[in-house]
This record gives structure tokens, C-alpha cells and sequence, in this order.
């Protein structure tokens, strides 16, 4: 029954190549040689070096760093926490507030977020800046990480948690030495797909920055907005780099397959 | 294994209690705020709206407070044609796209599931793979292909299907392209998910009983995939109809969708309660897609458990 046929092969290919067409076409324009950005001008790395010595757009990438580490740090820990309390606890009270409050946040339109966590933030006056946007952050993606963490709970033997306590291992330890062992690559693609996700957030970090908190997706909007330069297709191909490494990092510390699992297909997987 | 124990460890119960409330405070009671503003004053002063209440001014204050309660923001909505505009703009903009998506969508994921075994985990990365990279470089990447003197013009002059540079950004299609892109993963993944998991020989057994292919597909194959369908259709319906980011740098500022008026009442015209007022009646438009996709989620939680 599974032969491919040209139909299927032909969507395949078509549907690949405008997936990665665009992308392709960004980095070999970001080795134009050429200022203006639709005339091709000889290959030439000038771009990336006039990149290094933009203080600005370096320093945003430090700050958008250090934030998306934090925010998917403790979105790791919350999100984990959610899924086990969706996947164990059959019953609690206001379980039907907190699955809503969970799946809420995966299609809930960004600007709404933003709006409503910046109100917030004026409403109990607290100084906008680094912390309000990685509160804000990690509230965005826990639900992610919930999401992925849940897929590999359900599928979890049980029984290795019984035996350990049967044979007298206490709660708190079964859970470090049998449970959170089995599903750490659950929780590293969790932990991946939120800091990748906070890297890329504009709206949520537009509406809760400050002084001082520039982040590299707004820099590169702002930029952007007032057309195509060839610094912002340098800066563009080294994020894709970076993300790819990462990619490639992780596809070896875990399985490819996993990793690309905990990506989208931890919204889609049922 | 669920434990419907009702006497529960501490331990236990603060599993449930710490993402509980970071949730509630930087979740539900934003929304809760962003509600009361929408009901206040719009006020020249920092922050630019008068306080409904003082929630610390006990019940006399509360009930004083609500007596002043003002729906003007609303009104404003309902009496200009602008937000109306926008509304259904955005509607328009986020059914149309999500049809696109699924007509788009639904042949990739079918050939990634027809895919021979060994071949799928690699298509299924190559799908997923350009999801990893920023949202706004995969748009910032259309505007160097679709601007005036852009690739897509160069290659169609190239090809003497046009003869002259026609205006791509700034357009409708522009948008629909970028959502289109941006969203693709989210369609195709749950519709392979289905796909991939359905019983083959169903088809076998309608090929043997005389089914052509094309029929077996159309009774067979498509209601099958009907719950891929549905959740990738609100995956893609419910973000896009606030979308801003892609409206506003590939889209015309003629008419704006509710994400980017929105972002002008806060930003540019710096009118709180107004941009409140435009989220509130956003979420309403959003609220009940929103719930069928949750009951999704919880069913096939308890399905699962």
C-alpha cells in the first residue's frame, strides 16, 4: 500500500521548497557584497563585520539571551509541575479553571497578553524593564512546555514509580531518581522550545519593556520597519545558525526525532 | 494511573498550587484588569486613565465605583466605522488564510503520511525545522522577495510574464502569503498526526470491495482526518485574528487588522482604555473557538489517561 506516488512526492517537494526557499534566498543575500540589497554584487562578508561592531545590536542579543534563559527556566519547573498535576492528579478543586488556564495561553493572540500583563505591571507598579518581560515570557510559554511534558507522561510506565516505593523509596525520591531521569528529554525539547520561543517574542516583550530592555526582536523591527538592510540579513543568518547548532546539539544529546517532537508536534500530537 | 485520593500530601498539593498561581496572577487577573480599564475614563496623566476603583476602599467604595462604571470606550467601537472595519478585516484575513492553510496543509501532510516508513522521521524534521527559526526573519525574508524591485518581480519581468514591476508588499496578498508561510506547520502537523495513525487496511478493505481510490479518499481517508482538521483549522483561525506583526510589515496601512488598531490605540494614540475596550471585544470574537479547542484538549487528555 505504500508506494509513494508522484501526487504525494510533488506536494512533498513543493510544500518543502516553500518552506525553505525564502530562508535560503535571506542567507545568500546576506553575503551581498552590494548595499542595495535586490543587486548582486559579488560574495563578501562586510556585513558581519560591521555587524560585530554594532554596540547596540549586541547588546540587545546579551539582554534577549539572558531572558530567555530565565523565562524558560522557570517556565521548565512551572510547566512540569502543570503537567504532572493535568496527567496525575485526576481531580482537584478548579481543575477545569486550570487546564483552561493552561491551553488558554497556546492560541490566545499575542497582543491581548501583552496588553493585559502590562496593565498588570502599572497596576501594581513595579519598574518595566529585564524582569517584567521575563515574567511575561514565562507565563507565554509554560503552556508549551506543559504540552510536551504531558505527551511524555501519558506514555509513562507507572510501574516503575510502584516498585520504587514499594520497595520503600519515598515519594520525593522516586520522583528524582526513577520519574525525573525518564522524562528529562521531554523536559530538555520542553525547555528548548520555550527558550527558542522567547528569543523570538516581539508583541509580549514590546508591551512590557523599558528602559534599558531592548530586545533583539524589537531592535530588528524597528529596523526593519524602515526597510531592507544588508546588517539585518547578517544578523538574521547568524540567529538561524545559532538555532541550527543548538538543533544539532540537542539532536545529539537526544534523539533527532525528539526533538522535532517536542517542536510543534507537541500542540499536535494526540 | 490517576489517584483520586482526596487526602492529599503537601507536597501534592503544591504540584498543583505553584503553577495555580503564577497562573492566576499573570494570567487571570491581567485579563480582569485589562476588563476594568476598558471601563474607566480616558485620562491626559500617567497612566493615562482615571482608577475605576480602590479595591482596598471597602464595599461602600465598590458599589460607588460600579455606579461609574462607563461603557464610552464601547460606545466609541460600536459609532466608528474604523473598528468595525478592522473587526471584520480581521475575520476575513484569518478565514480566509486558515481555508488557504487547509488546502495547502492537507496534501503535505498526506504525502508526509503516504511517505515510505524509513523516509518519515527526516520529512517530519525538514517540516518542523524552519518553525525553529525567528517569526520575524521568515517575514522579514518575503519583504526582501515580494518589495518593488524584489526576486519575485525580478524573476517575473525575467520571464516576460509581467511587463512591468507590479506592487506585491503592501497588499492583501502579501498578508496572505506570510500568514500562509508562518502558519503552515501548525496546519500540516495535527493532520499528519491523524493521518499517520489511521488503520491502512481500512483502505485495503475498500480497494478490495471494489473502491476506486479518489472515493476511498473522499469516504474513507477524509472523515478520518476530521479531528487533525478541526484542531489545526483553530491552531491557525485563533492566533491570526489577532495577528500584528504580519499584517504590519507586509500588509497596506488602509485597513488595519484588530491586532495592529489595537497596537496603534496603545502605542501611537497612548488611549489605555480604548485599546482595552478593542481586547475585550477581540477576546469576545476569539472566546468561543477557544473553548472548543480546549474541550479538544481535555477530552483527548482523558481519552489518553
Amino acid at each position: 500500500m505504500r508506494k509513494a506516488s508522484w501526487f504525494n512526492i510533488g506536494s512533498l517537494a513543493l510544500g518543502l521548497a516553500f518552506l525553505y526557499l525564502p530562508i535560503v534566498i535571506l542567507v545568500i543575500y546576506s553575503f551581498n557584497a552590494s548595499r542595495l540589497v535586490t543587486v548582486w554584487g559579488g560574495w563578501s562578508t562586510r556585513w558581519y563585520a560591521e555587524l560585530i561592531d554594532d554596540r547596540a545590536m549586541l547588546e540587545s542579543a546579551w539582554v534577549t539571551l539572558r531572558i530567555a534563559f530565565l523565562s524558560a527556566s522557570a517556565a521548565t519547573v512551572l510547566g512540569t509541575l502543570a503537567a504532572i498535576a493535568l496527567v496525575r492528579f485526576d481531580r482537584f478543586r478548579g481543575r477545569v479553571l486550570f487546564s483552561g488556564m493552561i491551553y488558554a495561553p497556546l492560541v490566545m493572540p499575542e497582543v491581548i497578553i501583552g496588553l493585559a500583563l502590562l496593565l498588570l505591571f502599572v497596576a501594581i507598579d513595579i519598574d518595566r524593564g529585564f524582569w517584567t518581560i521575563a515574567i511575561a515570557h514565562t507565563t507565554l510559554i509554560t503552556c508549551f512546555v506543559t504540552v510536551v511534558v504531558q505527551s511524555r507522561l501519558l506514555t509513562f510506565d507507572t510501574t516503575l514509580e510502584e516498585a520504587a516505593m514499594n520497595l520503600g523509596c519515598p515519594p520525593v525520591k522516586t520522583f528524582l531518581t526513577v520519574t525525573l531521569p525518564l522524562i528529562a528529554p521531554a523536559l530538555a525539547s520542553g525547555w528548548m522550545l520555550a527558550f527558542t520561543l522567547s528569543l523570538d517574542d516581539l508583541v509580549v516583550a514590546s508591551f512590557t519593556t523599558g528602559p534599558g530592555a531592548t530586545t533583539l526582536p524589537i531592535r530588528i523591527y524597528s529596523e526593519v520597519r524602515l526597510g531592507v538592510k544588508p546588517e539585518i540579513n547578517a544578523a538574521c543568518t547568524i540567529l538561524i545558525a545559532l538555532v541550527a547548532v543548538g538543533i544539532v546539539c540537542a539532536s545529539l544529546l537526544t534523539k533527532f526525532h525528539d526533538v522535532g517532537r517536542g517542536g510543534v508536534a507537541g500542540l499536535a500530537a494526540r | 494511573m490517576t489517584r483520586a485520593i482526596t487526602q492529599r500530601s503537601w507536597g501534592e498539593r503544591l504540584i498543583v498550587l505553584v503553577p495555580y498561581l503564577w497562573l492566576a496572577t499573570f494570567f487571570l487577573v491581567p485579563f480582569l484588569i485589562v476588563l476594568k480599564i476598558s471601563l474607566s475614563h480616558t485620562a491626559i496623566a500617567q497612566p493615562p486613565y482615571t482608577p475605576v476603583f480602590d479595591p482596598g476602599a471597602g464595599w461602600n467604595a465598590l458599589a460607588q465605583a460600579v455606579s461609574m462604571l462607563s461603557f464610552e470606550n464601547y460606545a466609541l467601537l460600536g459609532s466608528d466605522w474604523l473598528y468595525l472595519a478592522s473587526y471584520l478585516k480581521s475575520l476575513e484575513i484569518a478565514g480566509g488564510s486558515t481555508l488557504l492553510l487547509l488546502l495547502i496543509g492537507f496534501p503535505i501532510a498526506y504525502g508526509m503520511a503516504r511517505a515510505p516508513r524509513h523516509w518519515q522521521p527526516v520529512v517530519f524534521v525538514l517540516v518542523v525545522l524552519p518553525f525553529w527559526t525567528s517569526f520575524l526573519i521568515r517575514i522579514y525574508a518575503w519583504i526582501n522577495i515580494l518589495q518593488r524591485d524584489g526576486l519575485l518581480n525580478q524573476l517575473l519581468l525575467a520571464l516576460r510574464i509581467v511587463d512591468e514591476p507590479s506592487a506585491w508588499l503592501s497588499t492583501d496578498t502579501a498578508v496572505y502569503i506570510g500568514i500562509v508561510y508562518s502558519y503552515l506547520p501548525f496546519m500540516v502537523l495535527p493532520i499528519y498526526a491523524t493521518l499517520e495513525k489511521m488503520d491502512e487496511t481500512l483502505l485495503e478493505a475498500a480497494a478490495d470491495l471494489g473502491c476506486p481510490n479518489w472515493k476511498a479518499f473522499w469516504l474513507v481517508t477524509l472523515p478520518l482526518s476530521r479531528p487533525g482538521v478541526i484542531a489545526g483549522a483553530l491552531l491557525c483561525f485563533i492566533p491570526i485574528v489577532g495577528e500584528f506583526v504580519i499584517p504590519d510589515l507586509l500588509g497596506s496601512s488602509q485597513t488595519m487588522m484588530i491586532g495592529q488598531t489595537l497596537w496603534a490605540e496603545f502605542f501611537a494614540n497612548r488611549d489605555w482604555p480604548v485599546a482595552s475596550a478593542v481586547a475585550v471585544v477581540l477576546l469576545c470574537l476569539v472566546v468561543v473557538p477557544i473553548v472548543i479547542y480546549e474541550q479538544m484538549q481535555t477530552r483527548d487528555l482523558a481519552r489518553r489517561t
